[in-house]
């Protein structure tokens, strides 16, 4: 086990990758001499050369799509794309190509590549920099969608990623790089559609992913210490495959759910839990499902007002407030204190 | 001194630019300075070889033209006069190129010895493309436009990678030859793929077919320069050649895969040429083009002018036509009988290649309408 941060495990992950298999390379904007947007790949250049870690032109539908057509026969290219937002410049080639090719090709050929690209709000990056569009990706069969919250799901998922002859859309986050924690030394790949309770408890499920999971995680903590309220949180980990399975399992435990979303409320990954949830545990519901996300505006690039738009852990505090009093459980167990 | 440029006139487009022929319509070879070399090894057998193409491509099309008239395919893009483009260009890959087609490359495809049936399943719509890419170094047809120029630009990447340039053994240096259209120079990925094949001097052909219609939008409203000189810009040659003229397309080819294999980079070249047929079978050129233009490109057939050339110079007999036609004939009845057999495919098919390993949610989807199918099978029995 090694404490080390997610950009560290991100980044030790890639080289190992790089060591295990020649067919491996990486490409995006600024990932050689520069080392990357957010120094995912210091160091890779001088240690594989340019031929292995390849700067691109500022071109990002271009070298995605140069990535789909280097992957339809052999290699295996993780793309860096410096933020998701600058994804939707490559929207055709990963939409229509890299999701589509093997069937549409009938599956002569797959693609195996990776696009790595961090998400999220609160950097003061203004609105076009600071979008969650993940939700294009998790919609399109053909493509599988990872999210990990924690250095050591990052490693595990990365590592599976890597491996998988499906084209992946790795989602990082760039509140989360800095975030430390215990990484295991072995390289046992995480399997891709499979959630993970990543904290038990009995009165409510919180459903999260990427910075979404870590914020349930503290929430549930707070409440703990607090108020005596036991969450328990499920951290989604994949968007597609999607284990809907550990959700409704969890609901039917505690009866009630949560769920948390970095993103816009309004057909959004919210919607599709609550709904996998009111299908596969309406009896056991006591009170609908609550959904807490940003205000449905461009985020704003003035640092109060970027706060006032997204999801904070005083907001998801109060809707668990709301959907336990619902049900009477709170004033059960104020009561009880 | 003021400088003031910006409102001059283009200097070259007053002329006709230089466009490389070596055949004229009439079938007289004309000699070339620099291209002859390239075509000084065909022979009398190769001439016959490649009018013997030409003609089988040409009967593939019009054979899939009148399937889907009858309703036997959804759709067919028309190649015709465009079929010494195709040939001549074919002709000059090695084995090992890999090509990334469009969807009218059925002449490349028939020298790549795809059989045309497995076009007509395409079309047809029962399967998603049958043959094998790594086998025929064919790549299969890309539909969205321009798209397929990156995904070239990104297999010669890997060529780079694997170290299959410049070597010097004629069998491993490799080249990867980009097919795509006029109107596809508009599409912001074509330009992507130029400035990354030159930035990274990739070894990939730009083969543009110019036929010098985009549906309905005719060639000025793609460009104000020549095609072949937008190359310039992005740090490569660009050529045009007459694209009616399957020698010449022959020798501008090997010219410019034999570049990309010695590791010189990329080229663009232009192929100057006609849409003699609808954009698909779906279009209807009449709205929007006059009968005088398709009756001056008429003059100019790419196939007429082989045969010309070969009965001027007495290349062959009346018995190799007649055994043409016959083959020809042949040809055209196998694919008819053949795509009328084609299997359908199984409902539940369409969950076979959404992923590698089909997820656990789209096994339960199959089994659901597997399960859904069969509960009709008694019905099927009684009826």
């Amino acid at each position: 086990m090694a404490h080390i941060s997610y950009r560290q495990a991100l980044h030790d992950t890639l080289r190992s990758e790089l060591q295990r298999d020649e067919n491996v390379l990486l490409m995006g904007e600024e990932i050689g001499r520069f080392e990357g947007s957010y120094k995912i790949t210091a160091g890779m250049l001088d240690e594989f050369g340019p031929k292995r870690v390849r700067d691109t032109p500022i071109a990002e539908e271009g070298f995605t799509g140069a990535a789909v057509g280097a992957a339809m026969l052999g290699l295996r290219p993780v793309v860096e794309i410096m933020t998701i937002n600058f994804s939707l410049l490559a929207l055709d080639q990963i939409m229509n190509h890299a999701a589509k090719i093997y069937g549409m090709f009938g599956g002569q050929c797959s693609v195996p590549m990776v696009i790595r690209t961090p998400g999220g709000g609160g950097q003061q990056l203004a609105a076009t920099h600071s979008q969650n569009v993940e939700l294009f990706y998790a919609f399109t069969p053909g493509l599988k969608v990872v999210a990990p919250s924690s250095p050591a799901d990052a490693k595990a998922l990365l590592l599976a990623s890597i491996r998988d002859d499906d084209p992946v859309l790795f989602l990082e986050n760039l509140a989360l790089y800095n975030t430390k924690g215990e990484v295991p030394d072995t390289d046992e790949p995480g399997e891709i559609g499979r959630a993970a309770v990543t904290r038990t408890g009995s009165d409510i499920t919180l459903v999260g992913y990427s910075r979404m999971a870590h914020v349930a995680l503290q929430v549930a903590e707070r409440l703990a210490a607090d108020e005596g309220i036991e969450a328990e949180v499920v951290d989604l980990r994949s968007l597609r495959p999607l284990d809907r399975q550990t959700v409704v399992d969890s609901v039917k435990k505690t009866n009630c759910a949560v769920v948390l979303e970095d993103d816009w409320l309004t057909y959004g990954i919210g919607a599709e839990l609550a709904a996998s949830i009111s299908d596969g545990a309406f009896d056991w519901l006591d009170a609908p499902v609550r959904r807490v996300a940003m205000a449905e505006v461009p985020l704003p690039y003035a640092k109060p007002l970027e706060s006032a738009a997204l999801p904070s852990a005083d907001d998801v505090v109060t809707v668990i407030h709301q959907t336990l009093d619902a049900v009477g459980r709170r004033s059960d167990r104020v009561g009880a204190r | 001194m003021s400088v003031d440029t910006a409102a001059q006139p283009v200097a070259e487009t007053s002329h006709e630019p230089e466009l490389v022929q070596l055949l004229t319509p009439e079938g007289q070879r004309v000699p070339h300075e620099h291209y002859d070399s390239l075509v000084a090894d065909v022979t009398a057998d190769d001439i016959r070889a490649m009018y013997r193409e030409l003609v089988l491509a040409r009967r593939v099309d019009s054979e899939a033209v009148s399937l889907q008239r009858q309703g036997e395919l959804g759709l067919w893009p028309s190649l015709l006069g465009q079929e010494a483009a195709q040939i001549g260009s074919a002709r000059a890959l090695r084995p090992q190129d890999h090509v990334f087609p469009t969807y009218r490359e059925h002449g490349v495809a028939l020298h790549r010895d795809v059989d045309p049936v497995r076009l007509l399943a395409l079309f047809r719509g029962v399967d998603q493309g049958s043959w094998d890419p790594a086998q025929s170094h064919f790549h299969l047809y890309t539909i969205v436009i321009g798209a397929q120029t990156l995904h070239a630009t990104g297999y010669a990447m890997g060529v780079q990678r694997d170290g299959a340039i410049g070597t010097g053994d004629p069998g491993r240096d490799t080249a990867v030859m980009a097919y795509f259209g006029d109107g596809a120079t508009s599409q912001g990925s074509v330009s992507e793929a130029f400035i990354w094949a030159g930035v990274t001097n990739a070894p990939v052909v730009f083969f543009c077919q110019n036929n010098q219609w985009a549906i309905s939008e005719p060639l000025e409203r793609q460009t104000r320069v020549p095609l072949y000189k937008r190359a310039a810009g992005f740090g490569f040659p660009g050529v045009r050649v007459d694209g009616n003229d399957v020698l010449a397309c022959l020798a501008v080819s090997r010219e410019a895969l034999q570049r990309a294999r010695d590791g010189e980079g990329p080229t663009l070249v232009e192929a100057f040429t006609y849409r003699m047929g609808a954009h698909t079978t779906s279009d209807d050129p009449t709205r929007y083009r006059l009968n005088a233009e398709l009756e001056h490109w008429r003059l100019k057939d790419p196939v007429e002018r082989v045969k010309a050339y070969m009965v001027r110079n007495d290349l062959a007999d009346q018995a190799f036509f007649d055994e043409l036609s016959d083959e020809s004939d042949q040809l055209a009845e196998r694919m008819r009988a053949e795509c009328r057999s084609l299997p359908e495919p199984a409902p539940t098919s369409i969950f076979d290649h959404v992923y590698v390993e089909p997820t656990p949610g789209l096994v339960e989807q199959r089994d659901g309408m597997a399960a859904y199918l069969d509960s009709f099978a008694d019905e099927e029995v009684h009826q």
